[in-house]
């Protein structure tokens, strides 16, 4: 089951905006879209690396900051002619908070 | 002997249970019912019309003292039951204890009340029930009063109505940036955000409720911003609160209200909920649709039988005469949906079906909500619309009527719109031309004298010939801004200008997008339009702004930032180089470089560290370069008379004076310029969007160069006599620019499109045109001319640079 963990308040993210978390695993961008839905992906273009918490966000759609590739906030791939795929995470919203998987949080070790 | 139930609470949800159950069986029960109100139930949806004067609260009774009598319920009506003893099967209140074999909890929910100062004021009401509903109607009484609503919500929107149809001069605060966020979407919310304000309510979004002030009573309620408007009643109506209270206290499983099971059993088996108070699988209601479906359920499981409630999808309306607002399901964005648009700006209808997988699963429709019900069955019974896609948003009763019209929005302007600018003709003249006779464009132009100046209309005039003449006119293919439009950055503007359109969903709607909410394309431009159209009015979008003007820095291709100050015509001194320097190495800049703006550029600054070193420089009196906006640039200067030999004018001085007075201002596209202090040129004047080159008698003012992408020359525009001649056109210059050309278009392209003799008339020759310029150019920098750097250095704004949260730490823990 999932443990989650908070990272703080929904209005901390703008709407239609992004906020990016430091995370074990990197850097995440946590994004909140006009209907006030969250999502969470890794915050790393698959093109050339352009972080996405800067780019615009349209319905659930976020336009890399960069080159304009379009990815879907809720598959992580690119849309359109465009190929790539960003890691998506789980991020949900009780109570006015932002809660994320508590594994973000935990060092993998190398194998 | 029969079994005693006691049911506490007499509203909507337990009057519907009592009904099933004594329809079904009228000797199953010996009932007792409490109610705190001091009335029987009644039809609390309807209290809105009560309000506003359309109905009687004799009209809205549903159980009167006969039905309850004929029925043999036991009445205990304005009695509160304050607790609940499982142990010994008793419900008690003040005047004693009841026993019962099977208690029925339905004490509906409490208005939330926003815990800011003032709020036990007199004269702050919420909107429940019947008395809240006689204490507006009595303020309501005296001549002139006044209410501020705090809640776009359903229930303050019905209130707002009301008290207005009683002649209050009614505020409503809403803190979101559309009405009902949570049913509409921001299109439906600005029709109905223009309806309210049709009727004389006024409506402020974004508004953040501060305080109530008053000493006895209110008097006035404050917002963040500051702002104090006058009231004499304040109606808050910012959401409900299941009442769970008495089952939380006596020990009944309890969420964010009352745990049941489908069968509407709460955690203790003699003991049921029904609605506004229970939690049902994670859900909670406020409309009457569930709670009917959950008191079914209820009175077959008093009554024995087997039954199940599964959880209800809801769609609501508002009950204002004259208001029609439908919506249902979820209708957000998603992969793998789609969505319907219709938009009828001459009626003023949106209506718009989100489907996923071929059904529909969400509905959102304004002024024309006929279909609603149709839809939304189609919505509940998961059917498969491909067959009918096409002409679905028509709705059942399409009968083979005409597809979306692309030329809507111009059809619907009224008669006196402006549709050219520069010889300011309206729509009906244009219209009696072309049915008089004039059927080309070359024909209206010479007739009318419309799009035969700058030429920007031309669109417009062509769909005018168009709609007027039906398929015999041949229109030519005009780029659209984009997929969400079929209209020209042009017509767009245009469109802005002549409807006084002042938000983006007020574009969307009277100009027929076909998206819900724009684009990465359409966005910034018409973010850009609004802005420079309405400047004081318009509130800037910054989450439709490109990365560089929202950060106001240069994005770099590792994801750091640029950071350029401003030097004043290419003007510094020891201090601020001091002040460069210290920030770049405090900051670990690993690029120091001269730009070919005449300034220094700090490359590869981390984003979290933007507001700091920003802070640093502005402590040293440097500002933001705009090195990232669509907007003025750089004024590059040479020496001039102050060490040239050749200098003929104090170029330098000049190009300050320039820079002083322009930065700050957004531009369609971003706009580079220079003064050199003589025909030699040093300042490279000669290919600027603006150049100034000095002679002896004056100012060589040259516009519309290129040295990027394209290579050309500057055109001469005129020559001044003074400095501030200079200053003035060149003021003049850029506001034409500004109000009339294409969202990334450079002078050079916008002047290209217009000719550079209409915009001599505008800027040198019409000193009336140009005196007007100046003004509107003076007054939208009021607005803008701030250092965007110093407002985001401050806590609060800086934090949005700052991750939200670092979970690296927690793992070191
Ligand atoms: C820093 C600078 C180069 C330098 O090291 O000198 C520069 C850097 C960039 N230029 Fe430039 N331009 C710089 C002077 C110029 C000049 C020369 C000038 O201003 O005198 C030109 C030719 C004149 C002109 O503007 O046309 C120039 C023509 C462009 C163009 C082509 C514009 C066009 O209309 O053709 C672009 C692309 C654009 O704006 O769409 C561009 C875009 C860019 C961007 C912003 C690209 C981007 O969007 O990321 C570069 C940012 C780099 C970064 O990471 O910070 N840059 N760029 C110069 C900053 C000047 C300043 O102080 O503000
Ligand atoms: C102005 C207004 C307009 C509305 N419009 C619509 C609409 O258009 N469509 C729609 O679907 N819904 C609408 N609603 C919502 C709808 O009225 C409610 O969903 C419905 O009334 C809830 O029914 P209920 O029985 O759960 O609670 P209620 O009808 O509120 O009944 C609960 C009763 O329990 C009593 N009570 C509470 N605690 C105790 C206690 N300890 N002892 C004794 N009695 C107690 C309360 O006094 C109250 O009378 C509207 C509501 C309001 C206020
Ligand atoms: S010329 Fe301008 S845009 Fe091109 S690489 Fe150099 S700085 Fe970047
Ligand atoms: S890095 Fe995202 S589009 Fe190039």
């Amino acid at each position: 089951m999932t443990e989650w963990i908070d990272i703080g308040s929904l209005d901390d993210v703008p709407v239609r905006g992004s906020r990016v978390i430091r995370s074990a695993i990197g850097c995440v961008a946590v994004f909140r879209t006009a209907a006030d839905e969250v999502f969470a992906l890794e915050d790393r273009c698959p093109h050339k690396g352009g972080p996405l918490s800067d780019g615009i966000v349209h319905g659930r759609s976020v336009t890399c900051p960069l080159h304009n590739m379009v990815i879907s906030l809720e598959t992580g791939l690119a849309q359109g002619a465009d190929e790539g795929e960003v890691k998506t995470f789980k991020v949900r919203v009780e109570g006015g908070r932002l809660l994320v998987d508590r594994s973000l949080a935990r060092r993998v070790e190398a194998a | 002997m029969r079994r005693k139930l006691v049911v506490i609470g007499a509203g909507m949800a337990s009057g519907r249970v009592l009904e099933d159950l004594i329809g079904a069986d009228r000797d199953a029960y010996e009932i007792t019912l409490f109610g705190a109100e001091p009335r029987g139930n009644y039809n609390r949806i309807m209290l809105s019309p009560v309000l506003s004067g359309e109905k009687t609260y004799e009209e809205i009774v549903t159980h009167d003292g006969d039905w309850y009598a004929n029925n043999r319920v036991v009445c205990r009506f304005g009695e509160k039951v304050e607790t609940i003893d499982r142990s010994r099967k008793v419900v008690v209140t003040d005047n004693g204890e009841t026993p019962y074999d099977k208690l029925l909890i339905a004490t509906g929910s409490q208005p939330f009340i926003i815990p800011i100062p003032g709020k036990d004021l007199d004269g702050v009401l919420s909107y429940r029930d019947l008395d809240d509903v006689n204490a507006m109607l009595m303020a309501a009484e005296r001549p002139g009063a006044k209410a501020v609503v705090i809640g776009g919500g359903l229930l303050g929107l019905e209130a707002a109505a009301g008290l207005k149809a009683r002649g209050m001069e009614v505020t409503v605060l809403h803190l979101m940036p559309t009405l009902m966020e949570r049913q509409l979407d921001p299109a439906a919310g600005y029709l109905l955000q223009k309806a309210l304000e049709g009727r004389d309510i006024a409506v402020h979004c974004k508004a953040n409720t501060h305080e109530i002030v008053g000493t006895d009573r209110v008097e006035a309620v404050r917002l963040d911003d500051g702002t104090e408007i006058p009231a004499d009643i304040v109606v808050m109506a910012v959401g409900i609160r299941p009442d769970k209270t008495l089952a939380e206290a006596a020990g009944l499983a309890v969420g964010r209200g009352v745990h049941v099971d489908d069968a509407m059993v709460t955690s203790d088996a003699d003991i049921l909920a029904v609605g506004e108070c229970v939690e049902h699988r994670d859900m909670c209601y406020g409309l009457v649709a569930p709670l009917y479906d959950m008191a079914k359920v209820a009175a077959r499981t008093l009554l024995g039988e087997a039954a199940a409630y599964e959880g209800s999808v809801t769609s609501t309306k508002l009950k204002v005469t004259g208001i029609d607002l439908f919506s249902a399901g979820d209708f957000a964005d998603r992969d793998g949906r789609e969505e319907i648009v219709f938009r009828d700006a001459t009626r003023g209808v949106y209506k718009r079906l989100v489907l996923e997988d071929n059904r529909i699963v969400g509905i959102v429709m304004y002024g024309d909500t006929a279909d609603g019900t149709w839809f939304f069955g189609q919505l509940k019974d998961g059917s498969d619309i491909s067959e009918m896609r096409d002409t679905l948003i028509f709705g059942p009763a399409y009968a083979g009527g005409s597809p979306l019209d692309p030329m809507a929005a111009v059809a619907a302007l009224p008669d006196e719109a402006e549709i050219c600018g520069c010889n300011g003709i309206c729509k009906s003249r244009i219209v009696t031309a072309i049915s008089g006779g004039a059927t080309s464009l070359d024909a209206v132009r010479a007739e009318t004298k419309a799009s035969s100046s700058c030429g920007t209309c031309t669109g417009l005039v062509e769909q005018l010939l168009a709609v007027t003449l039906g398929d015999s006119y041949e229109q030519q293919a005009a780029r659209p801004v984009c997929g969400c439009t079929d209209l020209t950055h042009e017509d767009v503007r245009r469109l802005i200008k002549a409807r006084a359109l002042k938000s983006m969903p007020a574009v969307m709607q009277e100009c027929g997008w076909k998206t819900s909410c724009g684009c990465h394309v359409c966005r910034p431009a018409l973010n850009y339009y609004l802005l420079s159209d309405w400047p004081g009015e318009y509130v800037d979008d910054p989450q439709s702004r490109f990365v560089n003007e929202r950060n106001h820095a240069n994005i770099q291709k590792d994801g750091t930032f640029s950071v350029v100050p401003r030097m004043w015509g290419g003007i510094t001194n020891p201090r601020e180089l001091r002040a460069i320097a210290d920030a770049a190495e405090r900051y670990g800049v690993p690029t120091v470089k001269v730009t070919g703006g005449q300034r220094i550029d700090l490359l590869g600054v981390r984003k979290e560290d933007l507001p700091a070193i920003w802070a640093d420089l502005n402590d040293a009196g440097l500002v933001s370069g705009h090195a990232y906006a669509k907007g003025l640039r750089t004024v590059k200067t040479c020496v001039g008379t102050d060490h040239c030999r050749f200098g003929t004018q104090d170029s330098t001085g000049l190009g300050i004076a320039i820079e002083k007075r322009m930065w700050g201002a957004w531009t369609p596209h971003k706009v580079k310029m220079a003064v050199s202090g003589c025909p030699r040129n040093c300042a490279e004047s000669t290919c600027k969007d603006v150049g100034v080159i000095c002679v002896d008698s004056g100012f060589e003012i040259g516009v519309a160069g290129a040295a990027g992408m394209d290579l050309k020359e500057t055109e001469p525009l005129t020559k001044a006599a003074t400095e501030a001649e200079t200053l003035e056109i060149i003021c003049a210059f850029v506001q034409l620019y500004r109000e009339n050309a294409k969202y990334l278009d450079r002078p050079y392209k916008w002047v290209a499109k217009v000719g550079l003799d209409w915009v001599r008339e505008r800027v040198v020759e019409d000193l009336e045109s140009r005196a007007a310029l100046v003004a509107r150019f003076d007054f939208s920098q009021q607005v803008f001319q701030h250092d965007p750097w110093a407002e985001r250095a401050r806590a609060e704004p800086a934090r949005q640079f700052r991750p939200l949260a670092d979970l690296t730490m927690e793992a070191a823990e």
